[in-house]
């Protein structure tokens, strides 16, 4: 087979950046106020490195908005930090009151620590600021009912989504316009895969969590997975006992709350050497995440038709 | 002939040299493809299986997938991939595919997105959503079946969609025992069909989605069949971003980027041919003219760039420039036009209305745009063109349209992003129909308005008068005649020159050749709404009586007055009060039959949301409304409403 790619043909990687920065600016154009959902995992890291590109040399016209469960990685509180400052945006954080009030946790209240910190806070983030399009990280790769979805999906007053009634989406045109109270998520990188996302990072030097790469870490063991011990003493208020704790060499594949998060046995402790694990597992990147088992094979489908992003 | 072991060669270059994969992967280039056919050819089954193929599916997702399919597969306890597509619970439940599902694997060679199509016909506008991005169609046909309806209509649609690659992937093969007679018979069949609409040439193969023959290796199944494998071809077919580079520079501007008073830039995709610093530029519609200084992106200044990338683009003149507007080659630049031949693919449960406004959406160009009643439409089964005065959800067909304002555009077969449009519902804003402009029907620029040396504002002047327009809408019996006529006497008194248009004098006349239909009506009211545009140009108060009960043509007729000239005055009288006068015996008739499209007994009636002027008949007199409508437009204090 003789090699196809010739020098006036992009490769999918920079057709796939090319998409995601035109999509952004349409809904710059399009929409009275835009925000960025930033949950500091590596498709954010991806999402606002092409934000900045998109609208260089100005910042993105938009703040970032972390709809926060307090239960997040030190370490991704401080990339947040640093990400905010070095972007120029504004970024907002947003704590569910009544979560906060109940001491909803991860422990005790399993699939209700989701819907409420992450679910509903996220629908008073928007309706606190009045956000009628929200940029998100998802990918049509992820997950079942995920590539099934527009690039623009509308949600209703409520935040629903109607899977049955999508408006079609025809070419690179995307029709902004929406009725009163009705809000825009809109998905960037809706066409990229998790390798994409590795091979960008690595190609632009893209700032992510240092907890994707492997390193001695405090672990312990909890129904059945392992987890890291990242802030013990409020653990073991929650847990009600001292965990027992390993050190062990350990990396994420996906970042979440720490406690919904498996961690993974490894030595990968370079992008590449990441790269490579993450090509030669036979496991799917989700599947350290306990949201995507809930409610049967359904479970992402109907977490968005509540309004999960 | 790449066989199964590329993939196992691809797995040992990951174990063995990362870096080099990496490099591989990076200049990999991208094929997007949809998979279409009619209803169970097996489309789910082939994108399952090219993804297992490729090593796609990881271990977890298959002992999900083997234990889904003993649960509700449908191959008898086997694995059956189409559960790995079809996403939606109901599409699980029904074992049918109800929206595009997108996904992704990749070989060696390329990255591949594939877009699975609902083939059943309420679904259309689901495959049309998933064609408009593809640069090749799989067409799937049922070996057992043969060339069906789906099969002819989707495959006419690729082809209108502008698809130029198209398999022809006769399926299910080993249920009819790998028959060469049955399969040659099918590709025949298909052959005549293809090129009676237009399709010139199409690649066919014998395949089993399920059993895996001539996926990623030729089958012994079928001696007779030399290659390619579905795989190989898709990895060796052209993608057209070549071809896109090669026409003249064209980048329709998305954002003005101004961070600071020093930076002034043109952010775009890059639509058609290459840019680069010295390039002589035009923009359009202006036609104004400058040179472009710089390429900017993040990662620094580039000396070239070109179709499918998206930049930001610096001018050496302060020219205007705004989103909406296209940069193009100076020495070749697109058509400008204001009416077009446009095929539509029309996508709502609601028919097109001719006549009504649609905002059309063509790159970053939004405008108001009115359709013709349609030229033809297109039976898919036959093929052959209809007459049609409208287009119902799913119907293809060819008609005219006409914008408020100049449109930079190229033919669709020249350039899907300057071609490529849709139309948006002014009122519920949905997307109700994806169209392909065909070609101008004439050539705005040639269009000059008489420059009027008796302006507008020198009628007015000399009647010592604001123009406006008062129209007043409510449902029949109303009143809205009795208050017009009211408003229009006591304005007459006060030395005003005025003018009512309403049924009487208007049905007879300019519009006599207009019947009750919902496209008529429209269309008499859009003749009413621009008459009254003329006699405001010539300084009069128009006061209008007509039911006009659709919000669109309201906000149509708005939407052509000067803003703050126009009055939307409601008549708000409750239908069993209008029925219970019944003045004219209408409503009698509309309940006995006699009188079709009556509104409010069979046509309905839009309440404006927002009113200038509001009339509640129940608690005001017809003399106190048009006291106070008086007194509004003659500007001697504010209503209150």
């Amino acid at each position: 087979m003789s090699d196809l790619t010739s020098k006036s043909t992009l490769t999918h990687i920079q057709r796939l950046e090319a998409e995601a920065i035109h999509i952004m600016r349409e809904v710059v154009a399009e929409a009275t106020n835009p925000v960025m959902l930033y949950s500091v995992g590596k498709d954010s890291a991806v999402m606002l490195h092409l934000a900045r590109k998109a609208f260089y040399p100005s910042p993105p016209p938009f703040p970032l908005l972390h709809v926060d469960t307090t239960w997040k990685f030190q370490e991704m509180y401080a990339l947040r930090e640093r990400m905010a400052t070095e972007s120029g945006m504004e970024l907002l954080v947003y704590q569910n009151p009544e979560a906060q009030e109940r001491g909803i946790n991860p422990f005790d209240h399993g699939a209700l620590h989701t819907d409420m910190w992450k679910t509903e806070g996220l629908k008073q983030a928007l309706d606190k600021w009045g956000f009628d399009a929200a940029f998100g990280g998802a990918r049509r790769d992820e997950e079942k009912s995920r590539a099934k979805e527009r690039i623009f999906s509308f949600r209703t007053a409520s935040h629903g989504w109607d899977p049955k009634n999508q408006r079609p989406e025809l070419w690179n045109i995307y029709n902004a316009r929406k009725n009163k109270g009705e809000s825009i998520r809109v998905f960037p990188i809706s066409n990229w895969t998790e390798l994409d996302i590795w091979q960008y990072i690595h190609l632009n030097d893209v700032p992510i969590v240092p907890l994707y790469f492997a390193a001695v870490r405090p672990t312990f063991e909890w129904e059945g997975g392992l987890f890291m011990a990242d802030d013990l003493p409020r653990l073991e208020k929650v847990l009600g006992y001292h965990p027992e704790i390993t050190e062990k060499s350990i990396r994420f594949r996906t970042l979440g709350c720490f406690p919904l998060t498996g961690a993974v046995e490894s030595t990968a402790s370079t992008l590449v050497e990441v790269i490579q694990e993450t090509l030669l597992t036979t496991t799917s990147e989700r599947q350290g995440r306990v949201i995507d088992k809930d409610a049967g094979g359904a479970g992402m489908e109907v977490k968005k038709q509540q309004g999960y992003f | 002939m790449p066989g199964t072991d590329v993939i196992y060669q691809t797995e040992a270059l990951i174990a063995e040299d990362i870096e080099a994969y990496l490099d591989l992967h990076q200049h990999k280039t991208m094929l997007r493809f949809i998979t279409c056919g009619s209803v169970d050819d097996g489309k789910s089954t082939l994108i399952g299986r090219l993804l297992y193929d490729s090593k796609m599916i990881f271990e977890d997702q298959l002992a999900a997938l083997e234990a889904d399919s003993k649960k509700v597969g449908t191959q008898g306890g086997e694995i059956d991939f189409a559960l790995l597509v079809d996403g939606l619970a109901a599409e699980r439940e029904q074992g049918i595919t109800i929206d595009v599902a997108y996904r992704f694997f990749s070989t060696e060679k390329r990255k591949f997105i594939v877009a699975d199509c609902p083939g059943h016909e309420q679904y259309t506008r689901n495959m049309v959503t998933g064609a408009s991005t593809a640069d090749l169609a799989v067409i799937l046909i049922d070996a057992r079946k043969g060339v069906l309806t789906q099969t002819r209509r989707h495959s006419y649609l690729a082809h209108l969609i502008g698809i130029r690659h198209v398999v022809l992937a006769v399926n299910k093969m080993d249920l009819i025992g790998y028959d060469q007679a049955k399969y040659d018979a099918i590709v025949a069949d298909y052959t005549a069909f293809a090129a009676s609409i237009g399709i010139a040439a199409f690649t066919a193969m014998p395949i089993s989605g399920f059993k895996g023959d001539n996926i990623t290796a030729l089958s012994s199944n079928t001696p007779w069949y030399s290659g390619p494998t579905l795989m190989g071809h898709l990895e060796a077919v052209e993608v057209n971003t070549s071809a896109e580079a090669a026409r003249p520079f064209r980048m329709p501007v998305q954002w003005v980027n101004r961070p600071n008073l020093d930076f002034r830039g043109f952010s775009g995709l890059i639509a058609n041919g290459t840019v680069k610093p010295g390039d002589a530029v035009r923009v359009l519609p202006s036609g104004k003219t400058s040179t472009v200084t710089r390429v900017v992106t993040l990662d620094g200044d580039l000396e070239v760039a070109g179709a499918g990338q998206s930049v930001t683009l610096c001018l050496a003149d302060e020219i205007d420039c705004s989103r909406g507007d296209v940069l193009a080659a100076a020495d070749a630049p697109p058509e400008v036009a204001d009416q077009f031949e446009a095929s539509l693919v029309w996508m709502a449960d609601e028919a097109m209305v001719p006549g009504r406004a649609y905002w059309l959406k063509l790159a970053a160009q939004t405008v108001s745009v009115t359709v013709s009643q349609p030229k033809y439409t297109n039976n898919v089964n036959t093929m052959e063109r209809l007459a049609a005065k409208t287009l119902e959800l799913n119907a293809i067909g060819v008609a005219e349209i006409t914008t408020d304002k100049p449109l930079v555009f190229e033919a669709y077969s020249d350039s899907r992003s300057l071609g490529g449009f849709i139309l948006i519902d002014k009122i519920s804003n949905a997307t109700v129909a994806a169209g392909m402009l065909n070609f101008s029907l004439r050539r705005a620029q040639n269009v000059h308005w008489q420059a009027l040396d008796v302006t507008r504002e020198a009628h007015a002047q000399l009647k010592g008068q604001s123009p406006a327009v008062l129209w007043f809408t409510g449902l029949s019996g109303s009143g809205k005649s009795t208050i017009a006529n009211l408003v229009e006497k006591k304005l007459h008194a006060l030395g005003k020159h005025t003018f009512l248009l309403d049924g009487d004098n208007v049905r007879h006349g300019l519009n006599k050749d207009l019947g009750f239909t919902e496209a008529d009506r429209i269309e008499n009211i859009r003749r009413v709404g621009e008459v009254a545009k003329l006699m405001t140009d010539a300084g009069l108060i128009v006061l209008t009586a007509f039911i006009s009960p659709f919000r669109a043509e309201r906000e149509m007729v708005r939407a052509l007055i000067p803003a703050g000239d126009f009055y939307e005055v409601f008549v708000d009288t409750p239908l069993e009060e209008a029925e219970r006068r019944d003045v004219k015996g209408l409503y009698k008739k509309a309940r006995s039959g006699a009188l079709k499209n009556f509104t409010g007994i069979d046509s309905p009636y839009e309440a404006p949301e927002s009113c200038e002027i509001r009339v509640d008949t129940l608690r005001e007199s017809p003399e106190d409304a048009a006291e106070r409508i008086v007194a509004l437009i003659t500007g001697e204090f504010m209503p209150v409403i």
